[in-house]
Formats: structure tokens, sequence, C-alpha cells
């Protein structure tokens, strides 16, 4: 049996160390050992975005990458981008616009859509449709998807634009 | 899914990942993204003991663009391809296909070299890489060598690079004319039903140059010297992307698959293939 | 006192029925703070997977476990050996067949169940799978039911006597070993005759594919057995908890007062989740045999081949009708592929669903409906897949019946539907295969639906369109599909609707705490439908408390009351029915209480949106919060203490949503690839308690109905193999794919229900997929196509134009 890796990861800020079999899916990673469970399974074949994570500056699958790739990397999570007193516009905007429905989908989606934002800080919704098109949601057809996210990108603008 | 247990390597250069190669033979596989692999080391379609992972080895993550020549690293993502300034006036036929494969989280994850060393028949960059006459660079114990893309194929998962050997750069001839990556797929993340890469010249209004290839339309991709033939000496009219259309028709083979039956995947190969030429010519 | 607020700010500050109430669940959501099934983790937890068979048809000959446990990690290996002693290799179905656990002998279809590895992890699990050794004898496969039904290949020969006659089954005689039932509605003479003297009769075939609902969030539970107190709990991502712990119950011999069923966040069910699996039985007796936690989740392959496909209907129509276009009758006949077992999840009167509402929206006089269930080598299933039973193929079938008559009467398909609405004076409406409609206005939603369409305009472009194709100036047609369809919902009244000899009633448990706030319990659970905003919004309007200061509670069948779950659009109709009338048994004491209060007669007070005012002296109230202080704190005379109310409703009938959609279609003739440019969907859901919600379930119902319509298959080979089990060749369209949807309602209220609510969530999928197909058929009606069948992907639209000649 293979042995076990010595790995290192920060994880929303944390540093985490643990040993792991290097086959691990950082999706289990997070979810069972981290107990981080906002990124979620939905197809295993990296086609649903459910499981995204943000590491190093790139929306990343993390069904589809083994806990040794990601050996010290720097991993932000839907837990990451904001919480109860901190809440991240899109997370705002989401409730605002019905942008969820079951919510599964919805932490790979808002995650995605942080980096989407960074890219892209006023997207169409041509750039949204497409900048999105790697998460799946199977309840609200997008169509407040897309709303949620325009209103954070004008009201993350705005902000912007204050603070200049 | 969870994939069979293996060992893991991250080497820090090119000499460890031959060793490594070396002493593991084909029990051994190197892996840039991880993207077409893991889901097949998930699906266990993909029995791999021993697995090297590339990201810390240097200098293969470079894009440059010469005067005479562009040469990509093998660990260039086909973000980096979309997003590279350079590229996109040096070879923009580069982000027209990149931007055409799989969807954005992939696209971060998914490297020039893993997309043309892998052999799978769905990827896109080996047809491009054969219409741009592009040159893959190999190392093994014995050296580098050079193998033209047009030659690297050999049948689907085979291809001219032995399995000690890793795949380092690509090396794309200056591009001239007008280019188009024409691909019909079932949704985004889909591979291609039909899809066509065409570089072509106009001088004064008719075809100097022609280069053509296509991509899931046979165990390889297939670049058509035939339909390139039939294009060069012409003002690509009517009869000539005709001509063009049915020499590409004798050079595939497509398979019947989910995506549909022979018939239709040879009927929407040509009118990719019209398209492409189309929006190719009307930029040459 | 005098108000400080106006009436309407008091109305507002309730967030009651009708208000866009933002939803209350999404803050766990949004923040990664939902607790899904598999977000469970308990102390020695360990994992269950099953090996399944890569075979459609085959005979086991041996299981050999001994490799498998010599994996680290590798606790125990269940086969139907195992199970045998304890009655559990097979187990009960929703249909009233049997279904095997384990494979006992034999398996039936690819992916079936055969043996349950458990292990520490799912690392070990996976590993121990790939080392049980299993010896199969390939046997026949059939995956056509037509061929089932003619065939010397016996698939279930548990259902055959020794002397080889076919013994009833649940729903009476069988005709063939393959056969499973023949389901008859209507007048089967009557309608032959309408038929033969009928001036005009078109014909048609149609074949409505198998699918699958395909939640994001796959199958799974977690089971805990707790020896020392003999107490059972399992969590799981079941649309019916407390069906699932009396079924639980009933198959394990355990008490149910020791069954504890916990739905939690569920992601998505669509009719997924309704049924009840191999996986939940395993991980039950795991845990009994190992003493520990034992959880089972679905890879994404296990979903798509083995639990609850959806559809597979070979259905074949004939309509007849005057030659001015008045339809005088309609037959309808089926073959429905059920798969290796009979696992559908119908009312148990009803093995092919609603499907007896497949006169549509339409005034037919004579009708007659049947149906033969039959075994195949393909998955159990046959689930209500975001529709009601059956009723998106009852929908598809009229809807296309009516465009084929159209064709042949050479008419508009718009206009032969207006001729035969059912007017709004025939309601309630007795339907000729024995339904009664509650409550429609046709004529005004389908003239809203044309008019704000442009419908004239639309055929003048498509007639146009036409021209400049036929002149070689454009490879583009255009198709303007139509679709009116009336669901039924809200299964369902007791003296028709049980599954499993349980009644199809619905409930809700409302206790008022002291200081005027409030929790409610039901026997529904959500899946996304947004039950803690909606149930609440309910209440507030009934008792006159803020919305904010209602917590709805599901999914617990400890502390919820028994209900049937969530599935067929039937909360609102049938729990929120029961949530209007519990609150209105709280209003009720609540008004003695204030009559008490302000010293008159209970007579002598009325309701006014959150107080009690005294009749013709409005200054002098009480409001309900301070009612519910004086319930627990002031001793009333002839009054208990305390303001609780439970109720437990049976729907007198089902609610019958309507709706007029229209769909503006653009389609390549060379690539076959359809661009949608315009959807319209006009909905009458009854009373609408969130306008919000309702729009959010129209585009989502929509988008499932797209994808259901052009290219969402599972497709098997000829020897069962499934050719579609992962989400590359399952098609789930992405943002790029999907357009924008316009919405638009009309308000008839179901006159039965107590708000007059229909229930929406399942509608626009029932709507949305003749619409859709109806548009791809149009574009191609001036070339002479008729009718072709769905799923209509790129090749098969191509196939269309290729056999009408339109490519060189």
């Amino acid at each position: 049996m293979p042995k076990k890796m010595h790995i290192t990861l920060t994880v929303n800020g944390k540093e985490e160390e643990f040993l792991a079999e290097p086959r691990e899916l950082l999706i289990y990673t997070l979810r069972e050992r981290l107990n981080i469970t906002g990124p979620h399974i939905g197809c295993e074949t990296s086609h649903c975005g459910a499981c995204t994570v943000t590491i190093g500056g790139k929306s990343v699958k993390s069904c589809t990458m083994f806990v040794a790739q990601a050996d010290g990397a720097d991993i932000t999570t839907i837990e990451g981008i904001g919480g109860p007193d901190n809440l991240h516009p899109l997370q705002e905007a989401f409730k605002e616009h019905h942008g969820l429905q079951c919510g599964y989908c919805t932490p790979g989606m808002i995650t995605r859509a942080t980096k989407l934002l960074e890219e892209i800080p006023n997207p169409t919704e041509e750039e949204i449709r497409f900048g999105m098109a790697g998460n799946l949601c199977r309840c609200t057809g997008y169509q407040n998807i897309v709303k949620s996210i325009q209103a954070a990108a004008a009201e993350m603008s705005a902000a912007k634009e204050a603070a200049e | 899914m969870i994939p069979a247990a293996f060992e893991y390597y991250r080497p820090k250069d090119m000499e460890g990942v031959l060793s490594l190669l070396a002493e593991h033979g084909d029990e051994a596989r190197v892996m840039a993204g991880g993207h077409s692999l893991i889901p097949m080391m998930k699906l266990r379609m993909a029995d791999v003991p021993h697995l090297i992972d590339l990201q810390d080895v240097g200098g293969l993550s470079d894009i440059e663009v010469g005067t005479d020549s562009i040469r990509i690293g093998a660990m260039v993502t086909q973000s980096d391809i979309i997003t590279h300034e350079g590229l996109a006036t040096a070879a923009p036929i580069l982000r027209e296909a990149a931007l055409q494969i799989a969807d954005p989280q992939v696209r971060y994850m998914g490297t020039v070299g893993g997309n043309v060393a892998n052999g799978d028949p769905g990827n896109d960059m080996p047809g491009l890489m054969q219409c741009l006459d592009a040159t893959f660079h190999l190392i093994g114990a014995d050296g580098t060598r050079d193998v033209p893309a047009r030659d690297f194929y050999e049948a689907a998962y085979m291809t001219a690079r032995e399995d000690e050997e890793v795949l380092t750069a690509v090396t794309i001839p200056l591009l001239k004319g007008g280019h188009a990556y024409e691909k019909q797929k079932r949704k985004i993340g889909d591979y291609a039903t039909a899809a066509a890469a065409v570089q072509i010249v106009n001088e004064g209004g008719t075809c100097a140059a022609a280069s053509i290839a296509m991509t899931n339309l046979s165990d390889t991709p297939i670049y058509s010297q035939a339909a390139c033939d039939a294009l060069v000496g012409t003002s690509v009219d009517d009869s000539a992307i005709k001509a063009a259309m049915a020499a590409m028709l004798g050079d595939i083979d497509p398979s019947e698959d989910n995506r549909g039956p022979v018939a239709f995947k040879k009927h929407v190969a040509g009118i990719i293939l019209r398209r492409a030429i189309e929006r190719a010519w009307s930029r040459a | 006192m005098k108000d400080e607020i106006t009436r309407d700010e008091r109305v507002d500050n309730l967030k009651g029925m009708g208000c866009s109430r933002k939803r209350v669940e999404d803050a766990r959501f949004t923040q990664g703070k939902g607790n899904y099934v598999d977000d469970i983790k308990l102390d020695g937890m360990l994992f269950g997977d099953f090996v399944r068979s890569p075979y459609a048809h085959a005979r086991i000959t041996s299981i050999n476990t001994e490799e498998a446990l010599k994996v680290p990690g590798v606790l125990a290996v269940l086969t139907a050996a195992d199970l045998e002693p304890l009655g559990l290799h097979w187990m009960p179905t929703l249909a009233g067949d049997k279904q095997m656990v384990l494979a006992d002998g034999k398996v039936l279809f690819q992916g079936q169940e055969v043996a349950f590895v458990v292990a520490e992890d799912r690392y070990a699990a996976a590993d121990g799978i790939e080392l049980v050794e299993v010896e199969y004898e390939e046997l026949p496969v059939i995956v056509d039911p037509f061929e089932a039904l003619q065939s010397d290949v016996v698939l279930r020969e548990d259902l055959v006597a020794e002397d080889g006659s076919v013994p009833d089954g649940a729903h009476g005689a069988r005709k063939h070993p393959n056969h499973i039932f023949t389901w008859e509605a209507g007048d089967k003479d009557p309608t032959d005759q309408v038929i033969a003297e009928a001036d005009v009769v078109a014909t048609e075939s149609m074949y409505y594919h198998r699918t699958h609902p395909c939640p994001l969030e796959t199958c799974g539970c977690v089971a805990s057995m707790d020896k020392v107190n003999g107490k059972l709990t399992l969590w799981g991502t079941f649309q019916a908890p407390h069906a699932i712990r009396t079924v639980v119950s009933l198959i394990s011999g355990i008490e149910e007062h020791n069954i504890r069923v916990i739905s939690p966040d569920i992601g998505g069910g669509f009719g997924n989740k309704v049924g009840a699996y191999p996986g939940y039985v395993c991980s039950v007796v795991a845990s009994i045999v190992t003493g520990k936690p034992v959880k089972w989740i679905e890879d994404r392959m296990d979903n798509l081949m083995t639990t609850a496909f959806a559809r597979d209907y070979h259905m074949t129509g004939k309509i007849a009708a005057t030659k001015e276009g008045k339809i005088t009758g309609l037959h309808c006949q089926v073959v429905a592929d059920h798969g290796g077992f009979d696992a559908c999840a119908d009312p148990t009167k009803f093995p092919a669903g609603f499907m007896n509402i497949c006169t549509g929206s339409y005034d037919i006089p004579t009708a007659y409906l049947e149906v033969d269930g039959v075994y195949t080598n393909k998955a159990p299933g046959g689930v209500s897949y975001r529709c009601s039973f059956r009723v998106t193929e009852a929908v598809y079938f009229i809807e296309r019946m009516i465009e084929v008559l159209a064709i042949e009467l050479n008419m508009d398909a718009a206009e032969l539907r207006r001729m035969n609405f059912i007017k709004k004076e025939q309601f309630p409406y007795k339907a000729a295969l024995g339904w009664e409609y509650d409550s429609g206005d046709y004529h005004t939603a389908w003239d809203k639906a044309l008019e704000t369409v442009d419908y004239a305009g639309l055929r003048a472009e498509q007639a146009q369109r036409v021209e400049d194709f036929k002149a070689g100036k454009t490879r583009s047609l255009m198709g303007i599909g139509l679709s009116f369809f009336t669901e039924i919902v809200g299964a369902g009244p007791v003296k028709n609707c049980d599954i499993l000899g349980l009644g199809m009633f619905d409930s809700c448990e409302i206790r008022i705490h002291p200081t005027g706030s409030a929790i409610a319990r039901l026997g529904t659970i959500s899946q996304g439908q947004g039950h803690a905003t909606t149930f609440a919004q309910i209440l507030a309007t009934e008792i006159g408390l803020p919305a904010d200061s209602i917590t709805i509670e599901e999914g617990d069948t400890d502390t919820a009351p028994y209900g049937l779950g969530t599935y067929g659009s039937r909360s609102t109709p049938v729990a929120g029915a029961a949530t209007a009338m519990a609150g209105r048994k709280i209003r009720a004491k609540a008004q003695m209480i204030a009559a008490y209060l302000l010293e008159v007669h209970d007579n002598d007070v009325e309701f006014d949106v959150d107080r009690f005012v005294v009749k013709g002296a409005p200054e002098r109230f009480k409001t309900m919060k301070e009612v519910a202080f004086a319930a627990y704190n002031q001793a009333i005379p002839g009054l208990e203490p305390g303001l609780e109310a439970v109720s437990y409703y049976d729907p007198p009938n089902m609610t019958y949503p309507f709706g007029a959609y229209v769909c503006v279609m653009d389609i390549d003739v060379d690539t076959g690839v359809p661009d949608i440019r315009r959807f319209y969907a006009l909905d009458d859901c009854g009373t609408r308690i969130n306008p919000m919600i309702i729009e959010g379930q129209v585009h989502g119902g929509l988008t499932e109905a797209l994808a259901v319509s052009l290219g969402q298959e599972i497709a098997y080979d000829d020897m069962g193999n499934v050719k579609t089990g992962t989400l590359m060749d399952f098609f789930l369209p992405t943002a790029w794919e999907v357009p924008n949807y316009e919405t638009d309602h009309t308000v008839t209220p179901s006159p039965h229900h107590p708000i007059g609510a229909k229930g929406v969530g399942e509608s626009p999928h029932v709507g949305g997929v003749p619409c859709f197909s109806n548009a791809v058929q149009d574009a191609f009606r001036p070339f002479g196509n008729r009718h072709t069948n769905m799923p209509h992907d790129h090749w098969r639209i191509w196939k269309t134009a290729n056999e009408l000649g339109l490519h060189e």
C-alpha cells in the first residue's frame, strides 16, 4: 500500500497539516478531513462545478485534483468568501434575486462568480453565461443566477467607485 | 468514484521525471493538469501505479512569441493562451480554439501538453496543431527529438511518444493569413461533434496557402492535404469550397456515438469546414 | 390606543401571501452551511458501496468475497445470501411488485446491486469492490418492450408459476411472463365507434424516451442503529420521510416508534428521491450488523444507471374530429417500459399514474386509454420527473395529437385548440376519462398569450422565412411551438389515492409561542421549493403573526406530523391546505380568547390582518401577539391554556393548474442546431403565494423541459449497456445553452382549496416539453413533417431535415 504523504494546505487563511494518501481527492480532504462542507460533489467527472474552489487565483474543480497535487496550495472555499458578519456582495445578491433554490450548486456557483468578477468586473449577460458555464444548476434555469451576478457586479463597482 | 492507489512523485526537474520514467516504465504516467487523466483514473479506466506530477518542473510554462515561430511550453494552460496578449495578435486561432475547449474551470487546469500528448481524438489542440504545422518537442533518456504534429498521432491514445518520453513544448511557425476554429458541440463541456481548424492566405484574391485539420472525426486528428490542395490557387469560391469539403470527407472516418450516426457527422463535418473556410477567408 | 401604522402597513409587515418574500433558507445555502446528507459525519461512521453488475441480464453462478475482505479497512461484504435469513434480500416496491435488494441468483439490468462492501472509508470500500469476484452467465438481453411481449425469454422467473402459467400481478391479469399489467380508463366501444364514424381521424405513434431526474445531489443515506436504546436513525435524501419510516418498519420488523427518519437539506429531487432503494436497506442492515453508523452515497453513474428513471412510454393515439375541427373522440394506447422490476412511484390504484388526464385541456366527449406495463432488462423506476404521476407523458401525448390533427385538418393549431377548450362555464368539468377539473379559464389565458407574443405576426414571419428558404436566401427555419396544458396535482383524496396503503393526505402542526412567534411542522419536505418561506407566508396571512416570526420545520419524523411528502406538486395543494386549516383552528381559539379579553361575545369580534377587533368599534382590539400571551398566561374560563393546532388535510379533489406557452425557435437545417429565440410562459396556479418563488420554479421547470426535449436521455445499446452514464453524455444544459424566459400569469383560484392555490413547481416542465418539441416540429411542418420523436438533439433534427429532402 502506498505510503501516506505529509500535506500542508492553507484553507481560507488557516494552515492545515496532515498525512494523507496521495489519491485522496481534494474535495474529500476539504469535506471529510477538514469539515469544510460548503463545496459539494455533483458529477465527479469535472462537468458540474459544485466542488469549485479557488486555488492560487484559479477556479478549480476540486473533485478532479488529488490532495497530493494541492500540497502547498492556498485554497479559498465558500466559507472563506463571507460569513454572517461579512457577507460578500455575491452572497447578498443571490439571496436578493432568488439566485438559488435547493442550494446545492450555490457554493460552487458563488465561488466561481467571485473569480469571474475579478477578471471581468462589469460583465455582460453573455460574458456571465459563458464564464459560469462550468457550473450546472438543476433548479433555477440560470436566469436569476445571471441577475444575481449582474447585481453584485453593479454593487461592487459602485462600492469601488465610492472608495476611490 | 475513487481511483486505485498510486505512488505520487513531484520531481523538481526533468532529470527527475526521466529517471522515474526509466525506473517504472509503462507503470508510470506523467500528469500536467490532470483533467483528462484523473477522471479516467477515477472511473478505473486508467491504471497508474506511479503518477508523476509535472507542476514543479521548471521551464514548461513559458509562451515565447519569436519573429518566425511561437514556442509554447507543455504546462501552459488553455487559460494562459486565452489571456496572453502576444498570442492574441500572433496566433489568434489559438485563443479562438482554446475558448471552445471545455469550461472555465477546466481551462485553468488543462494544458497544451496534456491536450496534445494524450492522444484523445476528442481533444481540440491536436487538430489545431496539425493545421498550424506545429512541431512537438519530446525528451527522453536518449535526449530530445522533434516530431511534426502531422506525424504524431497513430490511433486513439496511441502517439509517436514513447512511454518513457515527455512532451515539453510545441513550436508553431509564424502564422500568415486568416484563421478560424469552428466547432459544433452539444453543450459547453462536450467534445466536438465536428470541428475544423483553418488557416488560409489570400494573395490578391487568390488562395496562396491553406491548412485544414479536423477534430473528432477519426480516431486521430485529420490533417487534410487534399482539402488544402482544393483551395490553393482558387478564389475560394463556392466550387472550391465544395471541392475542399469533398476532399476532406475522403480523409475522415467518423464513427457513430451519442453525438450521432456517421452520415450526420460527415454532413456536419462538411458544413463546419465550409463555415471555417468562409470565416478564415473573410479574415485573410 | 391609536394605531401608529396604516392597515396596509400592517399587511405588509406580515409578509403574508402574495408578496415576494425573500427566502429564509438562503442565508445558510449562500454561506456553504446547508446540511445535506453527505455532510453528516458521525463517530465511527463506515462507508458502504455496491458491487454492480456489468451485464444487463445474467445468471450469477458464484460470488467470492475472500479477496475483498483482505483489503485493510474492509469490514464486511453483504450478498443476497446474507440478507436472505433476515428476509431482506428482496423488498416491496411502491408499485406492488418486489425488487431484489442484492442480486438473488440473477441480474436484470446493468448496474444492478450485487454485493454491498462495508469499509472504514470510501477508499477501502472502492478497493474492496474491485476484488469481489462475481461469475456471471450471460442471458439474452431484451431492451425493447414490444420484443419482451413476444419473447420466450422470461425475465422474472419469480413471477411465473411452476406449471409455466402466469399468475395475476398487483394490478390484475398478466398476459405474458414479461407483462406487468393492463390498465384501462374510459369507454372502449363508444370510442371505437366515434372514431369509425368520424369525418377526420388523425393517428400517430410516438415514443417518449427514457430520461432521468438527475438532481445535482445524488441519492444517499446514513443509517445508525443504536443497539443500546434499540433505536434506528436514518438520515437520507427522502422526498417522503414518513413513508420511508413506515416501509423500513414493515420490511425490517423494527417498530415504527423506534425508527427516526430525517431528511436533511436535499439538493434537488425532481422525483428521483421518492422511491426506496437497495442502498437504504443495505445501509440499515450494515449498521445493525456492525453496530456502527453506515453511510451510502451514490456516485453520478450509479444515479443515472440505477435509481429512478422517468418516462419510457410508447404511445399510439387516434383523435377524431368533425371536418370543422371539433374533437369528438380520443383513443390512447400505451406500452410502458418499466425495466426489470415494477418500481413506479404511483398511487396504488393508478399503475400508469394519472395518464388518464390525456384528454388535456379539451372538451372531448368520448375517450379510451389502455396502458400495458412491461418488464425489460433496464433499470427500474418510472418516477414522476418534475411532474405529477405520468402527467408529462399525458400532456405531451395530447399536445402532439392536437398538432397532428391540425395538420390533418390543415388548420392553425392555435385555433384548433381554442375551438376545443373546455369553456369557463363548464367547470367543474367531468372529463371523459374520469377526472373532475376544479376550475379554469383557458380562453382568457390563451388569448393573452397569443396577443402578447403577436402570434399572427410570428406566423407571417415564419411564412416569409419559408419563402426565403425555398428561394435559397437562408438555411434557417423558424418554428413556433405552442402548448396549452392542464396539470393534475395535489395527490390526493384518500378515497382514491394511496401509496402502499398510506392515504395521501398531508399535515401541519402549529405551536404559537407566548411571545407571539410560532413553529409549524409539516409532513412534506422541501428540496429547493422554499417551503420554509412560503408556508410561513400562508400562516402569516391566516393567523396574523409576521412570517419572519414563524419557523417552518420539515423532514424529521420524530417531530413532524405524518405526511406523504413532497412530489407531484402536492405540497401546496395538500400540506398548504393543512397549514391554512391548522391556522384557522388557531384563529378560532384566538378569537374566543380575544373576545374574553375585550369583554364581548365571541361573535362580536372579527379578525382583521393581525388582530381581532370589536365589530363596529375598530379602536377596540387585541393583536394576535397579545392573544398569544394571554393564551399561556391568563386563566380563561372554559378554555385550555396554550395555543396549538394540528390539521390532517384530505383534499376533496385534485387541483388543476394550467398554462399557455409559446416558444420561438430558429433551426439550422444543415447542422440541426436549434436556437431558442423566445419563450413565453403564462401560468395559472390559482392563488399566488410568493410570485418570486413561482417565477423561479417556472424558470427551472422550463430548463428541465428544454433538456428533456432537446437531448436528455438514458439510452441503451442492444446489450443493455447504458450509453449515457456521465454528465458528458447525459444532457444537462449550462447557462450558455439556456435562454431568458418571459413569465406571465392569470389567476383562477381552486374552488375547493382553502386558499385557492393549485401548485406550480411542475407545470413548466409538463407544459414546456411539448412546447419545445412542437417548436422543432412546427419548423418542419411546411415541408411535410408530421411527427418525430424526442429528444430533438442535433443529429435527430438533422435527420428530420434530411428525410424531408432539405439537404443537397
